[in-house]
């Protein structure tokens, strides 16, 4: 279980988040939604740990990671399994490496282990045959499902995937939507994906998280978020992807007639 | 009036950003000072980095030695033979080679061929999210892959200055025994008789392990502190260059004046 509770989160003067509640059950995928810009990454970090609120707590599984130290967050993050936008593969090491990479760091295992490790954690993603390949000569979606095999290595309890289906092609957004549901489901995670991909989150998720302006417009079971739409004329905006609204996609700030000293002004 | 505002709010922030570099970087140091024992856990990752940042840069090291050696021998003997004095040519260049120019040069040349490539590749790493990444599946980076490095750069340095004033001191041999006749047994001979161990070739030796350890820290830490953008890393090897090249010939003249200055 993972819970955020009244956090407060600015980068410098721009509020990024102004004291949300927000909970991930357990054994669910959970699909952050929500437009660019909004916080989304950076909602994954604070779960990590990576960065610390201003205010509030992180609570996973009963650990404060809003303060935790060193050694109980590194303690935390074995059990963690982060797939990030680019996949962030070290481009020195082969795909075989990069998914070994984890195993090596933390577990005794001998060498022979490893490899059949490995060869399982590739074959899961579709990719034992570009184990000796260097992720420079992967595709786009290719270095997504090597980086996810690299993060399941450890057998993660808690999975967090940031922005899973940015430039996929639709096979290849198939392919990942059913892995990332299979490995839930098989191996009994806790999912986080965060995504501004509307239907694929909704079509894979047990749990909906939606969030604009810094503040959470929308929550629950796919069906319930979508009957909050009612209310919530943000929510529905962004939900049909409808131009005008109360989200602006546009520019805020001075008046363009302002700026270019039309009056308005001073 | 308001220009001399500026100019001294400009220069004010200067000193300010200066003052805030050093001391975020102290700090940077007293972190790095942690790991740096415990990266030897892993001897192989510090051998990997001796061999991309020493010896990779082998030949430049090499080639600029043996010019370097080649000039003194041609100047030294144009000055000393005025003076009745060329066999004294040996022990002139040894000793410009090992207490300056070996470790000041290699220092130089370092930094620009290894330092800037060091902080290259943090940075880079730091713009993909491997740093990011490596944290997140609990690996320390700064343990994992900062360490290794600066051992890499720190082993290099004087190893290589060592190396250019070898070379530099065949160079000067090739020049004035070989091309302008001086005598060869008192150009070997006057280096053995007149080279103090400690305070000659000792000497030189502590100047580069400390030009080492400052281009080693001052790469690793522009790449980690790097932004990650492509300017922001460019601007990060462009400083590591800089302010390694400015430490090493700062640093050197203070350490003569302790050394060699009374």
């Amino acid at each position: 279980m993972i819970e955020l509770d009244q956090v407060q989160f600015a980068r410098g003067r721009q509020v990024i988040f102004g004291g949300v509640d927000m909970a991930f059950p357990r054994g669910q995928v959970t699909a952050v939604l929500g437009p660019s810009g909004t916080g989304k990454t950076t909602l994954l970090r604070l779960i990590g740990g990576q960065v610390r609120p201003s205010a509030g707590r992180v609570v996973v599984d009963g650990t404060e990671v809003s303060r935790a130290r060193r050694k109980t967050l590194y303690a935390l993050r074995r059990r963690m399994g982060v797939l990030f936008q680019n996949g962030a593969l070290f481009t020195d090491l082969t795909v075989g490496e990069n998914v070994a990479f984890p195993l090596r760091a933390h577990s005794r295992l001998d060498e022979a282990l490893i490899e059949r490790i490995v060869l399982f954690k590739l074959e899961a993603v579709g990719l034992r045959s570009a184990r000796g390949k260097y992720p420079a000569e992967l595709s786009g979606g290719m270095a997504r499902r090597a980086a996810l095999a690299r993060a399941m290595a450890l057998d993660p309890e808690i999975m967090l995937y940031d922005e899973p289906f940015a430039g996929q092609d639709p096979v290849g957004m198939g392919v990942l939507l059913r892995l990332i549901r299979r490995l839930n489901d098989a191996l009994g995670l806790t999912s986080i994906v965060v995504t501004h991909d509307v239907s694929e989150a909704l079509s894979i998720a047990d749990h909906v998280i939606v969030i604009a302006g810094g503040r959470v417009i929308g929550q629950g079971a796919p069906e319930e978020v979508l009957a909050q739409r009612e209310s919530e004329p943000a929510l529905a905006q962004f939900l049909d992807g409808a131009a005008d609204g109360p989200l602006n996609a546009g520019d805020v700030g001075t008046p363009l007639a302002e700026e270019l000293g039309l009056g308005g002004g001073r | 009036m308001s220009r001399v505002v500026d100019a001294i709010a400009r220069l004010g922030r200067m000193v300010i950003g200066g003052v805030r570099h050093a001391g975020s970087m102290a700090l940077f140091a007293v972190e790095l000072a942690w790991v740096l024992m415990p990266s030897w856990a892993r001897p192989r990752d510090i051998f990997q980095q001796v061999y991309a940042a020493g010896v990779l840069s082998l030949v430049i090291i090499i080639v600029a030695g043996g010019f370097v050696g080649l000039v003194l021998g041609l100047q030294g003997y144009n000055i000393l033979s005025n003076f009745n004095a060329s066999e004294s040519l040996g022990v002139m260049v040894a000793l410009s080679l090992v207490r300056e120019l070996g470790p000041v040069v290699a220092a130089l040349l370092f930094a620009g061929r290894a330092g800037s490539a060091i902080t290259a590749e943090i940075a880079l790493m730091k713009t993909t999210e491997q740093l990011a990444a490596l944290e997140m599946m609990a690996v320390d980076p700064l343990r994992r892959v900062i360490g290794p490095r600066f051992w890499g750069a720190m082993i290099s340095v004087p190893l290589l200055a060592a190396l250019f004033s070898m070379v530099g001191i065949i160079g000067g041999y090739l020049i004035g025994v070989v091309v302008l006749g001086v005598d060869q047994a008192s150009y070997w001979g006057q280096i053995a008789e007149q080279m103090e161990a400690w305070e000659d070739v000792g000497g030189g030796a502590i100047k580069s392990l400390a030009f080492g350890a400052v281009i080693a820290l001052i790469a690793v830490y522009e790449g980690y502190r790097a932004e990650p953008t492509a300017s922001g890393m460019a601007r990060a090897t462009t400083q590591t260059v800089v302010l390694s090249s400015l430490a090493v010939l700062g640093l050197d003249f203070v350490m003569t004046a302790f050394m060699f200055g009374a």
